[in-house]
């Protein structure tokens, strides 16, 4: 059986991992420790649990922790999580008092561990008031905020700047999401990994599976939206895309995303993208369980074109895992899309739904250009948006955190 | 014959500066006060970030010209400065700020104009290690060259040329020291331009270029 590490050199090739082999080398001796809020569920455990093996492979010391808390404490930083991106609600004192109470509970049961690390990781809004408990640290702390953060409901963001101020550093995804604190923050943007479920190559059988079980003609072109049902998405301006195609071209479209039930915005624009789509039976509207990997990776791969028209994104991973699947992407400017889609490269940036029409009918009618993009889209993942990426500049910042904040550190 | 070829790699990594530009006004007035690393980052650290074989612009300040001012001829202008000919970061910012207050002159609406998106400042730190590899001779070189990471293409051929000999890259002033034998090679290597192409087709080419040195009975 290949290590995880064989496995992904048949990916991104030997020299990629050869420099991770190198970076390691430089963090001989350190303890490394990740703490989040939970190991299953969400794309931070979903990361932490290709790195963490992957460390351990390459020989670095880390240990990852998860904190621990009661329903009171999870709907604080759920609602810290929404505010961050934009909703303009107040926590109550008393929710934002327990939270700090969870906070300094976690920070005892692993003061040990804490206080003797050479670095603590600390991801996203639940554990990141655990520094005031541990005033006698010995190593670097680093906030991983993997949040879009670009326009934060500030009451919410200055209560949780006071503790995140105490860092040595911040991680943040994009430049955007960055807000003023006084220490280096690092940018990394997220990946997406080559050998889950989500993403690893399917057998001609799962392909024709997908067709038969969504009753899509596989004779026909398939234009797929995948994303939650969020207006942000502009579920409706896909829908309004796909009528202007559909004069010219016998196309099929393909909206799916996770269950809403839970989200009242969420159902009422379930139900206007139902109501949008009438009773025609070329739109596909699937309503998939959150853990359905198999049937997004499937739906991804039978489609021709993949769109994310959203008018706000963070940093858009479902552009990347349809990039790396080899469809060229219509996304809608703005965000990470901007980051992921190169116009006449990996796909078309658009701005309204005649827009996204247009370089729909292009790229079915140009079937010479969507291949070539597509192959583009591909390599363009395979060099900046897998996993081995991400674990290359985490492993840099930790060597150039622990070294003098320099902007060039001359290891020789 | 000297010393070996000392392989080094170097990984960058990007840090937000919180300084932003909505106009180019303000991208003139930042531009005076910003470290001279976020100038390095802007120009250079897009060689090791996703690049296309035909890219309409070569630095970021360039891109923001045309993609969030919409204005071509600030735009063309920009592209046209090659960082490589400032020794000095300094320079590079001075040569910078002329060529848009010449563009700021030149028009009354483009300096208040809000562009359609934001200039974020990046600044980076860039690590570079020792890869313990030695080679001995030209012909070892362009064997390993093929195996090198996307980093030390960049550490030596393009890193290089803010170091002394100035302006040089590391394989072809290595390979000058063996003689009249390599001086061929040596020119070979120094006249490709890596302005217009990925780290990665750098590397095939520069393989390509040792390889052809080598299957002439070059020594």
């Amino acid at each position: 059986m290949a290590t995880l590490l064989q496995q992904y050199e048949r990916v991104v090739g030997t020299e990629v991992i050869d420099q991770l082999w190198q970076l390691a080398r430089l963090l001989d001796g350190m303890h490394i420790v990740h703490i989040n809020s939970t190991r299953a569920g969400g794309g931070v455990a979903e990361i932490l649990h290709r790195i963490i093996p992957l460390k351990h492979e390459l020989g670095i010391d880390t240990t990852w922790e998860t904190i621990t808390g009661d329903a009171d404490f999870f709907q604080c930083t759920k609602l810290m999580h929404n505010t961050l991106q934009g909703n303009r609600i107040d926590i109550p004192d008393l929710l934002l008092r327990h939270y700090e109470n969870i906070n300094t509970e976690n920070a005892t049961r692993l003061k040990g561990l804490l206080e003797d690390a050479d670095i603590v990781f600390i991801h996203d809004p639940q554990p990141a008031a655990m520094i005031e408990s541990i005033p006698s640290r010995k190593g670097k702390w680093i906030w991983r905020c993997h949040i879009d953060v670009s326009s934060p409901y500030r009451p919410v963001w200055k209560y949780l700047r006071d503790f995140v101020r105490g860092y040595d550093a911040s991680v943040w995804s994009l430049s955007e999401f960055a807000q003023r604190l006084p220490h280096p923050m690092y940018l990394i943007p997220p990946s997406i990994d080559p050998l889950s479920d989500k993403n690893s190559d399917m057998s001609e059988e799962e392909l024709a599976n997908a067709y038969a079980r969504w009753e899509i003609d596989p004779d026909r072109p398939v234009i797929t939206q995948i994303s939650r049902f969020d207006r942000f998405k502009d579920p409706l301006g896909v829908v309004r895309a796909y009528r202007l195609v559909k004069d010219f071209i016998p196309v099929q479209l393909v909206l799916a995303g996770g269950g809403a039930t839970d989200d009242p915005e969420g159902e009422e624009v379930f139900n206007e993208v139902k109501a949008s789509a009438g009773d025609d039976p070329d739109v596909h509207i699937l309503l998939l369980p959150p853990d359905d990997h198999r049937t997004i990776n499937a739906l991804q791969r039978i489609s021709d074109i993949v769109l994310q028209k959203s008018t706000r994104e963070g940093f858009g991973l479902t552009v990347t895992e349809a990039l790396w699947k080899g469809k060229p992407v219509i996304g809608g400017d703005t965000g990470g899309i901007r980051l992921q889609v190169v116009n006449h490269h990996t796909g078309f940036l658009v701005n309204t739904p005649e827009g996204a029409a247009l370089r729909i009918r292009y790229l079915l009618k140009r079937r010479d250009r969507l291949e070539e993009m597509g192959q583009k889209a591909r390599e363009f993942v395979r060099e900046n948006f897998l996993i081995t990426r991400h674990l290359r500049e985490y492993l840099t910042l930790v060597v150039a955190i622990t070294n003098e904040n320099r902007d060039r550190i001359e290891l020789l | 014959m000297g010393e070996p070829f000392a392989v080094r790699d170097c990984a960058l990594i990007a840090i937000a500066t919180g300084q932003y530009a909505n106009t180019l006004t303000e991208l003139r007035d930042r531009l005076e006060i910003i470290p001279t690393s976020c100038i390095y980052y802007h120009f250079w650290g897009g060689l090791l970030r996703p690049k296309f074989d035909n890219p309409e612009y070569q630095n970021d300040f360039a891109i923001w010209a045309y993609q969030g001012l919409r204005d071509k001829s600030l735009a063309e202008r920009l592209a046209l400065i090659d960082p490589s000919k400032y020794h000095e970061l300094e320079d590079l910012r001075g040569e910078l700020i002329d060529t848009i207050e010449e563009r700021i002159d030149e028009s009354e609406i483009l300096p208040w104009m809000k562009a359609t998106q934001r200039f974020y400042f990046v600044r980076s730190q860039t690590v570079v290690f020792d890869t313990k590899v030695r080679l001995d001779t030209p012909e070892e070189l362009g064997e390993h060259i093929p195996h090198m990471s996307l980093g030390s293409i960049f550490y030596h051929f393009i890193d290089a040329r803010r170091r002394p000999p100035w302006g040089r890259d590391d394989f072809s002033h290595w390979v000058s020291d063996f003689g009249d034998t390599y001086a061929e090679l040596a020119e070979q290597i120094s006249i490709v331009d890596p302005y217009f192409i990925a780290l990665g087709e750098l590397r095939e080419e520069l393989a390509r270029v040792f390889s052809a040195h080598a299957s002439q009975g070059g020594e």
